[in-house]
């Protein structure tokens, strides 16, 4: 957080420019999943928006924007391991479809049973 | 035994106040709870034969309108921690008084929301989409109720620490908002997870 004479006319109007931004995305987000419903293009352009939306929230709102150095590190420490926890089922997919094979074959043999 | 003493200014070494570091590693340690439940969706979808499009079970326009009222009260608290950098708790009682009832209002649209669901013999056991659906979401909802509780608390009782230490009071509306937005924030990326995808 910057230090100084605090501008509450400049803060307000910044709010309320991140305000109407936020709200814009929202309508383009559900007039796109209208649009590319279930498609790839769809889901990719709902999470690119999302994440604007989230980085402006956590500019402005949460003062990330002028932040200091630890409180980077930390946030920084915190999404390379949120990345990795969100790969980690995409990494062992193959174990997953391993063990829905083994599932649908044990249902198949209880039928048979 | 020795405690970490409250500091109104940012420390030396840190540069932040200790408040301030302490909601940020609170925040940390929420983003990764999130992220195990997002992550578990991920693996549930994929490892599904079939996931049904959130729009065919789910209210789109309740979960639009819950959008806009979280989006609002984000505004709203922000405004009430600016009220409080010029000094007056006129506005920061009228803007945290929002940020409040907006909150409530995200709960009773929650509430119409799962009712119908319910109505409708839609349960956590129904299928994986659901269980998911109300995983997540209640736990958001959760964190949206712990916020009304330390919102109201400073709206109300709490308050009364701005006549003694404002700057203190004034940091306490900070890092409170600090965590309101970033309930606002997962709730960002599960409209579209849950509703549009």
């Amino acid at each position: 957080m910057s230090t100084g004479v605090y501008d509450y006319k400049q803060d307000v109007r910044r709010y309320l420019i991140v305000f109407f931004a936020l709200a814009t995305m929202t309508i383009i987000t559900v007039a796109v999943s209208y649009i590319e419903s279930g498609k790839a293009m769809g889901i990719a352009i709902a999470i690119l928006i999302a994440t604007i939306k989230a980085s402006l929230v956590a500019c402005y709102f949460m003062h990330l924007i002028s932040e200091k150095k630890l409180v980077y590190l930390v946030l920084g420490l915190t999404a390379i391991f949120f990345i990795g926890l969100l790969f980690l089922p995409l990494w062992e997919s193959h174990s997953i479809f391993e063990g829905m094979q083994h599932l649908s074959l044990m249902k198949a043999v209880r039928n048979v049973a | 035994m020795d405690t970490i003493p409250y500091t109104v200014q940012a420390r030396p070494d840190t540069g932040l106040y200790n408040a301030k570091l302490g909601v940020w590693l609170f925040l940390a340690s929420e983003v990764m709870l999130f992220g195990a439940l997002f992550s578990s969706y991920i693996l549930l979808r994929t490892g599904s034969p079939s996931w049904p499009n959130g729009a065919s079970i789910l209210n789109i326009p309740l979960a639009m309108t819950n959008t806009f009222v979280l989006i609002t009260s984000s505004v709203t608290m922000v405004m009430a921690w600016a009220s409080l950098k010029i000094k007056n708790l006129k506005k920061f009682k009228f803007y945290s008084g929002m940020t409040l009832l907006l909150a409530f209002i995200f709960l009773i649209i929650k509430v119409f929301e799962y009712s119908a669901k319910f109505h409708h013999e839609l349960y956590p056991g129904t299928s994986t989409f659901l269980a998911i659906y109300f995983t997540m979401t209640g736990l958001h909802a959760l964190h949206v109720i712990g916020g009304i509780i330390v919102i109201g608390y400073f709206w109300g009782p709490g308050s009364r620490m701005w006549l003694i230490e404002p700057e203190r009071f004034t940091n306490r509306i900070e890092v409170v908002g600090l965590y309101w937005h970033f309930v606002d924030l997962v709730w960002i990326f599960l409209f579209p997870v849950l509703y549009l995808l």
